[in-house]
């Protein structure tokens, strides 16, 4: 790609063409706290006291606590990895980040350029924005869209940053290639994929575009080996990236891989009592 | 960057008699946003469609409009002419029933170019060709241009409802139930026509449904209407999954999963 492609893309889109080390360099002149602060105001997300409880009205109201006083920092280029076992919140607490469940005390503060968001108060409309270019997010199962062909599915968050469709088609090809995708899948919709076919769409999807903050809920629950190599392979590309990673990695060697630390979302719950 | 809505409602109520039709509401919706309208039959969705499209006379309350000029307008004070052309040219209205929408006893190249006539079109070739292309845009074969949509199926006149709505390339559309009585095959065909014509164009659309199926593929925030109130509000994704309001969670929790 020439420089003048370049520079008829969005910013994020741009940058993510350069060489890791100049992204860095050109993050830190644009942020908006200097180098050499304290630490805290380099994060990317800042998570503090979040909590939240379902409220089952179909059940006579029953309470259903999932996350309770969640407080934690990621950072750019880091990949962290939730832990603790089943229904301990971790999902749950994936899906606040992300805006998609709602939360009923505490603070999701995300970076978002030179502005920082909280997605607990967040507008809906903010949120739209801010999923569009700041936060991505790998969910465990596609949600099938009918008659959208897997190469459409994961070109769609590039053509939705402005990339031409010839060039983003190009791109969802060469990453379903390289997760192993059967090429002659691509051209149809993924509704009929196995399990481990569908995912490695999703995760295209999710990868494709440059998005600083990354959430995956289990990426490579149905994948064979080779393919969690690939999967550990881009992964490890992000993080040079700059991307911040937040994750549940129920897979150890995956884990091992990828994740320089892990939060256990049971001591949250310790912490408040 | 400061976007500004291009439809305001406030304090919206409109009452038949002693009934009340929909009250006390309150919106807005900015170029090329999806807001969907839920709930069942009877809450009072359909009501606050014909409200916001001027179809219905408000009991209380008014709806303003950004005009393409980027003034926004109180839709009562606009006069009967003003109104007319706005509908013809930056609305779109795409009723369940297509036969509502259609003139049925017209061509369908005749469907779409009497839109285009409407906004001072007068070059026949120019309108033919242009009814054409929308025609294959809506995936309908060009050999049925002179064909009048009686002898259309149900799916085929919805797609040429959405031609003549959309060829004025109007910046606002209501879209009633459009779904609604068509097989699901058939559905999904249409659903994917109107999701990349609206991601293409940039349109607002305002689209009432009881399916949420229907609403979390083509809309970004969602509105879940019941006895003619807004008893919630929110992003699509999060109304969906993570609903509030006991009547909103027996709403979602009744949908049949295939």
């Amino acid at each position: 790609m020439t420089t003048t492609d370049n520079a008829s893309h969005p910013a994020s889109l741009a940058v993510e063409e350069r060489e890791p080390e100049e992204r860095m360099a050109s993050a830190s002149r644009s942020e908006v706290a200097p180098q050499g602060q304290m630490r805290g105001e380099g994060a990317l997300l800042a998570v503090s006291s979040l909590s939240k409880t379902f409220v089952l009205h179909l059940r006579e109201g029953a309470r259903l606590p999932v996350v309770s006083g969640a407080a934690f920092e990621l950072y750019p280029g880091e990949c962290v990895a939730l832990g603790g076992p089943s229904g301990a919140g971790k999902s749950s607490l994936l899906k606040m980040i992300y805006g998609n469940y709602r939360v009923d005390a505490g603070a999701i503060l995300v970076r978002d350029g030179d502005e920082t968001v909280d997605v607990a108060s967040a507008a809906p409309r903010r949120l739209i924005r801010l999923r569009a270019g700041t936060i991505g997010y790998v969910s465990q199962f596609l949600r099938v869209i009918p008659r959208v062909s897997a190469l459409d599915v994961v070109a769609e968050p590039l053509v939705g940053d402005g990339v031409p469709r010839e060039e983003a088609t190009r791109r969802a090809a060469d990453l379903l290639a390289r997760l192993n995708l059967p090429e002659r899948l691509w051209g149809l919709p993924p509704a009929t994929f196995s399990g481990g076919e569908q995912q490695r769409v999703n995760i295209a999807r999710g990868l494709i575009a440059f998005r600083p903050l990354l959430l995956m809920d289990e990426p490579t629950a149905s994948l064979d080996a080779a393919n969690r190599a690939v999967v550990i392979g881009l992964i490890e590309e992000k993080k040079r990236a700059g991307v911040g990673i937040l994750g549940i990695f129920h897979d150890a060697e995956v884990r091992e891989a990828v994740c320089g630390r892990v939060i256990d979302v049971t001591e949250f719950g310790r912490q408040m009592a | 960057m400061t976007e500004q809505p291009l439809l305001i409602a406030e304090t919206l109520g409109k009452n038949y008699g002693a009934r009340i039709g929909c009250r006390d509401v309150a919106l807005e919706v900015y170029p090329g946003e999806v807001l969907a309208v839920v709930g069942e039959s009877g809450s009072g969705k359909s009501t606050l469609l014909g409200l916001l499209s001027t179809e219905l006379e408000p009991s209380a309350g008014r709806v303003s409009y950004r005009l393409r000029d980027g003034s926004l307008r109180d839709l009562a004070t606009l006069g009967a002419a003003e109104r007319r052309l706005l509908m013809r040219t930056d609305w779109g209205f795409v009723r369940q029933n297509p036969a509502d929408g259609l003139r049925m006893a017209v061509s369908a190249g005749g469907n779409v170019g009497e839109r285009l006539m409407a906004v001072g079109r007068r070059h026949y070739g120019d309108i033919r060709t242009e009814a054409l292309d929308w025609l294959g845009r809506v995936e309908i074969a060009a050999d049925r241009i002179d064909d009048d949509p009686r002898s259309f199926s149900g799916g085929m006149r919805q797609r040429l409802q959405i031609a003549r709505n959309l060829v004025t390339r109007p910046r606002l559309v209501f879209m009633d139930e459009p779904t609604g009585g068509l097989d699901v095959s058939v559905q999904a065909r249409l659903l994917d026509l109107v999701r990349s014509l609206v991601s293409e164009m940039g349109l607002a659309v305002i689209i009432v449904t009881h399916d949420l199926a229907v609403a979390r593929l083509l809309s970004h925030r969602m509105v879940v209407m019941r006895q003619g109130r807004v008893i919630e509000t929110g992003l699509t994704d999060q109304v969906l999954d993570d609903p509030r309001e006991p009547y909103t969670q027996l709403l979602v929790s009744s949908v049949l999963a295939a």
